[in-house]
């Protein structure tokens, strides 16, 4: 008997403290800045144009094999007039979100620092109705970056 | 013609229950055929490998930083326990020596897992007596806690990826002695409100007291580790015999049960988890600023030939990487030890015998990871 009212009391007191669950889909957490979602590519406000060179640093270390690029010449490089210090430019660019780990491996790997892990809520409410749909092309993955939404983390 | 005795007048026959693999009590996706006779268990028939991925063929093909990934995903309760021994293996393998630093981040977010696996355990062991809700939500709060630590620190809330053979992937947050020691003191409070909830409870100990017993000879023979073992009385903890990391410099006991009952596995880890709370207080004082990684490491991770056997204690025992690499940037072969996949094989020693409602009860003393499991 004197072990329930023990357990009885852990549960009186614990009805004093206050809540630590949050309505989920009106509020939500607030996410460390180096919170980790998905993979999204980085836009260059300056150059109108990503970072990222299609260089297939990240697909060849994506453990999962998610990504898929393509490169292209830069059509607005300095050598055919335009103001853009990069050759090459990402052409095509898909990451399955459905494969995706979440290793940050790419994001190490990058040279340009092109990609980075998406910090905000969006990139963790991704819910589809269709695998297909999860395979990212390269505007969808621009998008959170040219909002100016995301605040990338570079790793100290 | 008096009549006959009932035994011979009726033939009894034992029915074949099927439990899982979708139940909510298995922990996971486990399958027991149970041979009844009325309530009591006459044979149990334990059917895994619902979960089985490859993951030991599966890191044949990754280099040894992408194989980090998926050490996570094979022990998704004690992630950074699963990860040290992986990248411990490798840094055996290629004589790298971790930086004082990098050992004693380990350490801390070791332990904090061994507390976090073991409120999870806490929690899910009461739903499987019969304590639903209460206990289960105390123990989530709890957990809760430690992993929005891991998420601020690591990024990621389970599948963490954060260590790399020669120290960490990158600098923990600049408030993180703070933001541990105000984890651990809402953590204190958890253990002392998990304790009060059942450990003196007279239906819980109704309930676990005297079932599932497991002699130490047997223990040991079926190749237990971890609290299992040390419930029956042995007092073998990786941690103490064979210090890794920093582990001989700091001070802890290790705890060991009399009966090696469902009773004394709960008792166990429960003080397991206060003698966490006393590591990470010490490592705290010990840690140092400094580098996180050794000088001069290489770009690509190249082992020299060599085969390797390590292992560590993780909260469910011992988990250990063997590692043969012929040279080159991924392993050749890579065995998981995985101390879930031992410690089940008892199961049906310990629970012969019992009734059916205690057969619940026995899993989930053994607190098993089914991932872990199957690999």
């Amino acid at each position: 008997m004197k072990g329930i009212l023990k357990s009885m009391s852990v549960t009186l007191s614990t009805f004093m403290r206050k809540p630590v669950t949050r309505e989920y889909p009106e509020t939500h957490k607030e996410l460390p800045e180096r919170d980790r979602a998905f993979p999204v590519l980085l836009w260059a406000e300056e150059d109108k144009e990503p970072f990222c060179t299609g260089c297939h640093a990240c697909e060849r270390a994506c453990p999962v094999e998610c990504m898929t690029v393509l490169m292209k010449d830069n059509p607005n490089h300095k050598s055919v007039g335009g103001d853009s210090s990069r050759r090459k430019i990402i052409d095509k660019f898909w990451i399955d979100y459905g494969r995706c780990m979440r290793c940050n491996i790419c994001v190490e790997v990058c040279n340009f620092d092109a990609i980075s892990m998406n910090n905000t809520w969006a990139g963790h409410e991704t819910s589809v109705y269709d695998r297909a749909d999860l395979v990212m092309d390269l505007p969808m993955l621009l998008a959170q970056s040219r909002s100016g939404e995301l605040k990338p983390w570079v790793a100290p | 013609m008096t009549s006959m005795a009932p035994e011979q007048e009726f033939e009894t026959q034992d029915l074949m229950i099927n439990m899982g693999p979708q139940h909510p009590a298995t922990h996971g996706v486990f399958r027991m055929v149970l041979q009844v006779d009325g309530e009591v268990v006459r044979d149990v028939v334990s059917h895994i490998g619902y979960m089985h991925r490859g993951g030991e063929k599966l890191s044949e093909t990754m280099d040894f930083r992408q194989g980090i990934g998926f050490m996570d995903r094979t022990e998704y309760l004690a992630q950074f326990n699963a990860e040290l021994s992986y990248v411990m293996a490798v840094e055996k393998l290629m004589d790298i020596e971790v930086p004082e630093r990098s050992q004693w981040i380990r350490m801390i977010l070791c332990e904090l897992n061994r507390l976090s696996s073991h409120f999870m355990f806490t929690g899910a062991f009461g739903t499987d007596v019969g304590v639903f809700g209460t206990g289960f939500t105390y123990a989530f709060r709890e957990r809760e806690n430690i992993l929005d630590l891991f998420e601020e620190i690591t990024g990621d809330r389970l599948m963490y990826a954060y260590f790399r053979p020669g120290g960490l992937a990158w600098e923990v947050t600049d408030n993180f002695v703070a933001r541990v020691r105000e984890v651990l003191n809402v953590s204190k409070q958890g253990i002392k409100d998990m304790d009060g909830l059942l450990t003196e409870n007279e239906i819980f100990k109704a309930r676990t007291q005297g079932i599932g017993v497991i002699s130490a000879a047997d223990a040991i023979d079926w190749g237990s580790t971890g609290p299992v073992l040390r419930a029956s009385g042995v007092p073998l903890d990786l941690r103490r015999t064979e210090p890794y990391l920093k582990y001989a410099e700091v001070d802890f006991d290790v705890p060991v049960g009399k009966v090696g009952d469902v009773y004394d596995r709960w008792l166990v880890r429960i003080e397991e988890m206060r003698q966490s709370v006393r590591i990470i207080e010490q490592c705290l004082t010990k840690l140092q600023p400094g580098p996180i990684l050794p000088e001069r490491m290489p770009r690509m991770l190249r082992t020299p030939p060599g085969e390797v056997y390590l292992r560590t204690e993780a909260p469910r025992g011992e988990y250990g990487i063997y590692m043969v690499s012929k040279g080159g940037n991924r392993p050749h072969r890579l065995k998981i030890r995985s101390a879930c996949f031992a410690n089940l094989q008892a199961l049906r020693d310990m629970t012969i015998g019992s009734y059916v409602a205690d057969a619940v009860v026995i899993l989930g003393s053994l607190d098993i990871v089914l991932c872990e499991v199957d690999r």
